[in-house]
């Protein structure tokens, strides 16, 4: 029992966690613009399409939700550039990874909200002459999005703590920085109460914004 | 009673439509015509196809055979021989000629009150968002509502929300005005606000086809009333003569006595 917490080499490399916890957000910010934007049109496409397409759409729902991220991780970055003539980096093959991660399951959610708008306000733009494409983008999409916000926000907030799986193929996020001042200094239980505390206040932090979002959503409804 | 005549054609001309959903008949050859500046009343048991009939004038149902005219145009069909639907496109053109209130408002609850009407003003009729605002103001105003254009339906009363579905409905100036059961899910002492304002419609002239269990209103504001009991007209003619007491269809006899049953 002769351990005694000295914080003083976590300080010293802080920079490391700082630059991390930005590379985390940043990873989490950029996969969910492009994941909202997969989820989005295989969800219109889904609710519009015959029964080839959904099989489709729902067969990648499943891979993805029935897979580990980490096994998608090393398969993306290591499995697919050995059969594949393509070269990334670490980065750009996480980004790509974590974008169709939370793509299959923005796809549910709104397909599940598209479903949830209800008929008489379809019939409603139906009866003022919206075309179909007009229904859906003025009538459609604004209703499911108020009725998505709330899992919208959950999502992310999964997805920022899903970054820290990219320390397994050394993206210098937070959780990577963690494991280079544990290596460096042995300081596991400082390092990781310190890293501990950062991904808990960051997730707070976001949380309190997005629920202010929702709320503003709500009240603007 | 104004019936279609060369002269004076009718401007909704509804014949033959039947209509099965599976194995039931919801509309047994159908048979209706109005014309420009009539307000024809449907009334009947529920379950006799008033609405559904109400809901093909416009398309939002298709039927399975008859034709549906409005100022001589086919609604659903390109050619009614070979029942080849309208593509989406003529679909909703044809839909804007109608304008259609509904039971449950159904107003887009992420627009205001003045943005509601806006909406079919700029997308479909093509208007600036200067011109469509001011319309909207116009048509708030003649619902009572001038006050309430930048308030969002959650935040009106049931018949202040169905007054801005009247005035979404009849902003878009169109040649018939569909009324379906609009006062049915509303307070009793909001019912009476909604009236007022159909009657005003009427009196200014527009065709309406309505829907509605207020037989007191029916009497008062139709030029003609149709019964429809399973799917078919039963009967139809001048209110004082569908209403009166010696009606001589069975059916609308006992119609009216239990609807007097329960309603006095």
């Amino acid at each position: 029992m002769g351990y005694t917490l000295n914080f003083n080499l976590i300080w010293r490399h802080f920079d490391k966690l700082w630059g991390g916890l930005l590379l985390s957000l940043e990873l989490a910010v950029i996969s969910i613009a492009i994941g909202i934007l997969i989820g989005l049109l295989l969800a219109v496409w889904y609710v519009s399409a015959g029964r080839a397409v959904r099989t489709v759409i729902a067969a990648y729902v499943e891979f993805i939700r029935n897979v580990p991220l980490i096994l998608l991780v090393y398969l993306v970055f290591y499995g697919l550039p050995t059969v594949v003539d393509i070269a990334y980096s670490a980065q750009t093959s996480f980004i790509a990874t974590l974008s169709l991660y939370s793509g299959a399951y923005l796809v549910e959610v709104f397909r599940s909200g598209l479903e949830a708008v209800p008929r008489g306000q379809l019939d409603a733009g139906k009866a003022i002459g919206l075309t179909p494409w007009q229904r859906l983008v003025h009538v459609r999409l604004p209703t499911m999005l108020r009725i998505t916000l709330p899992a919208l926000s959950n999502t992310f907030l999964s997805l920022f703590k899903d970054t820290s799986v990219a320390s397994v193929i050394s993206v210098p996020e937070l959780t990577y920085g963690a494991q280079w001042i544990n290596f460096n200094t042995f300081r596991i239980v400082e390092v990781y109460l310190v890293v501990t505390a950062m991904y808990l206040l960051t997730g707070y932090a976001l949380l309190f914004a997005l629920r202010l979002v929702e709320r503003r959503f709500r009240a603007a409804h | 009673m104004p019936i279609a005549t060369p002269a004076n054609p009718a401007l909704l001309d509804v014949s033959e439509v039947s209509k099965s959903f599976g194995s039931v008949a919801v509309l047994r050859s159908v048979s209706l015509q109005v014309t420009r500046g009539e307000v024809v009343t449907v009334i009947g048991p529920s379950g006799s196809g008033k609405t559904t009939l109400l809901r093909c004038v416009n398309f939002l149902e298709s039927y399975d055979s008859g034709s549906i005219r409005i100022d001589g145009r086919e609604v659903g069909f390109r050619d009614t021989g070979a029942r080849q639907r309208r593509s989406e496109r003529d679909l909703a053109k044809m839909r804007a000629e109608t304008g259609m209130v509904f039971q449950s408002f159904n107003l887009f609850p992420h627009l205001t009150a003045a943005g509601n009407i806006m909406l079919g003003l700029r997308k479909v009729r093509g208007k600036s968002s200067t011109e469509a605002r001011a319309i909207a103001e116009h048509w708030l105003g003649r619902v009572g509502l001038a006050h309430k254009a930048d308030s969002l339906p959650a935040e009106l009363s049931g018949g202040q929300q169905q007054r801005v579905g009247i005035a979404r409905a009849v902003a878009m100036e169109p040649k018939i005005l569909l009324l379906d059961e609009i006062t049915s899910a509303l307070d009793p002492e909001l019912v009476g606000e909604v009236l007022e304002v159909v009657r005003s419609l009427a009196e200014d002239g527009m065709t309406m086809v309505m829907v509605t269990h207020e037989m007191a209103f029916a009497r008062d504001a139709s030029s003609r009333i149709v019964f429809m009991a399973d799917g078919g007209v039963s009967a139809a003619g001048p209110p004082a003569e569908i209403l009166g007491a010696d009606i001589d269809n069975e059916r609308l006899r006992s119609f009216l006595a239990r609807f007097r049953a329960s309603h006095f």
